[in-house]
């Protein structure tokens, strides 16, 4: 069996941008000696070091669990959101995916709704918008309830799982070619229509939620499935053609306007 | 009433819109097409045909304003939703990679659109507004075929036509809402058939007419 070089040498192609209304622009730096076991993150942290020691700004960039549950990381390499592997965070992503001597190309999600703030770090808080806009179940306060009252059946709560499972990376975004937030916004709106605790207000939340993630300024889903294969959390269109029946139903059939 | 233009006018209100008319203009297709058949079976089969339903009268005028409605609905729509998709990637990527989702079709859907939309003023010219008062439909639709520039015009815009439905068909009942384990897949496959089949069924016709011209 052929062993696996241990370290490689690789060129970045990396977006280099000062502050949110400064223009940007693309930078050559050389990644030297990286551990094919290093993560895309950890690749970066010893380019920066490298840059901090030569005295140069270094790269900017979000993380924060490195374990591919906090949704914090993201990047675009080599054209593909979150780099090469799917179902994997950037900081999942490992340099064993790379050859030695290859240049990879690495830009930050793409978004008029996601502005760039500096370098790979974009401001995704209107994710953050349309979860308060109905990304929520109202609960009163008092004695917590029987856990076994409300039946739910295990294949009806496996969907609100699978749909839970987004961590708001916003990758889904960036991989559309619309940059629509549809993916994202129908795992919220499926999570909390598929169980009990979501029903009550579930035609304000849909209307709410959709108007809300149109003024931010995302596109409109054409239905090209880029979300659902860049999806970390191998989220599916289900999941979005459900919040389509949702918003036709608040629409056409519900008081709520 | 302002739920209803709050409806229409936001992003999948707008789906909506192309979902129903453009699912529409598939089953004006089926049954252009089934008419059009009937020139393999000769020119008076087809001349029958054109007579029979141009003695629908009224009903044939109420279908075809029903139809140059959906047309508007679905271009000005669809012309909407390009714009805003163009805008909301303000800066585009410099290197743009599939992740296994997008396909020929889906990416060409408004370009193939205004494709189909130059070709139906075309062919409208061609063969609606057109003097028929000496000559047989038959007649006219032959002589145009014989010319092979028409001919190949209308087979590219056909295999355009089943590009735009090849991602169109199953497109539309996502967007309505019908996605369900137990059928998307058939749906998929489905999609490609009925592309298929509005290719070659539109597309062979004008190569068959310039044979036997
Ligand atoms: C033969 C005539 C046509 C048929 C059968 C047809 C059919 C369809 C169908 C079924 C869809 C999918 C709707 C959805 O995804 O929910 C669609 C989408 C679309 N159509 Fe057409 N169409 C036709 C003509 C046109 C024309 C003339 C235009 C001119 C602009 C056009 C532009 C578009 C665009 C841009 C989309 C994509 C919308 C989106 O998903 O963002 N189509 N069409
Ligand atoms: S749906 Fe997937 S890609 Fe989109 S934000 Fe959630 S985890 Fe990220
Ligand atoms: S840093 Fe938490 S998912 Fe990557």
């Amino acid at each position: 069996m052929k062993k696996l070089p241990k370290r490689i040498n690789l060129t970045l192609k990396i977006w280099r941008q000062q502050g949110s209304e400064k223009k940007g622009h693309f930078e050559t730096v050389a990644a030297r000696d990286i551990s094919v076991h290093m993560s895309f993150i950890e690749m970066l942290d010893s380019v920066n070091e490298q840059l901090a020691m030569e005295g140069k700004d270094p790269i900017a960039f979000d993380n924060d669990c490195r374990e591919g549950i906090c949704g914090t990381c993201g990047a675009v390499v080599d054209g593909r959101a979150h780099g090469p592997q799917k179902a994997t965070t950037l900081c999942q992503l490992h340099m064993r995916q790379f050859s030695d001597g290859d240049t990879i190309v690495v830009e930050p999600f793409r978004a008029r709704a996601f502005k760039v703030l500096k370098d790979l770090v974009v401001d995704r808080s209107p994710l953050d918008k349309i979860m308060t806009a109905g990304g929520f179940i109202s609960v009163n306060t008092g004695g917590a309830p029987d856990g076994n009252a409300l039946p739910i059946a295990q294949e009806i709560a496996e969907k609100a799982m699978d749909a839970a499972a987004c961590i708001g990376c916003g990758a889904c975004v960036a991989a559309c070619p619309s940059a629509s937030a549809m993916l994202f916004v129908s795992g919220k709106i499926s999570q909390l229509a598929l169980l009990p605790q979501g029903k009550p207000e579930a035609a304000r939340r849909a209307l709410n939620i959709v108007k809300t993630m149109d003024v931010c300024g995302f596109g409109n889903c054409s239905n090209h499935r880029e979300c659902e294969n860049a999806c970390p959390k191998e989220l599916s269109i289900v999941n979005i053609a459900r919040l389509n029946r949702e918003f036709f139903k608040a629409s056409f059939f519900s008081d709520e306007t | 009433m302002s739920w209803l233009i709050q409806t229409f006018s936001s992003s999948i209100g707008k789906k909506l819109l192309m979902a129903v008319t453009g699912l529409s203009f598939i089953g004006f297709l089926a049954a252009h097409l089934a008419g059009n058949l009937t020139i393999y079976a000769g020119g008076a089969a087809f001349n029958t045909y054109a007579e029979k339903l141009h003695a629908l009268g009224p009903i044939l005028t109420v279908f075809e304003l029903g139809l140059l409605v959906f047309a508007l609905l679905h271009v000005i729509t669809g012309i909407t939703l390009f714009v805003q998709n163009f805008k909301a990637r303000s800066v585009p990527y410099e290197k743009d990679r599939s992740a296994g989702g997008r396909t020929l079709s889906s990416v060409t859907m408004p370009y193939t659109g205004i494709i189909i939309l130059g070709f139906v003023v075309f062919h409208l010219i061609n063969f609606s507004f057109v003097d028929k008062s000496d000559r047989t439909i038959f007649e006219i639709v032959r002589s145009a075929f014989a010319n092979p520039v028409y001919m190949i015009i209308y087979v590219v815009v056909m295999i355009i036509v089943a590009l735009h439905v090849r991602h169109g068909f199953w497109s539309a009942f996502q967007t309505l809402g019908a996605n369900h384990p137990k059928y998307m897949p058939a749906l998929m496959v489905l999609s490609v058939i009925v592309g298929l089949m509005i290719g070659f069924g539109f597309g062979l016709l004008p190569i068959y007419l310039w044979t036997v011209r």
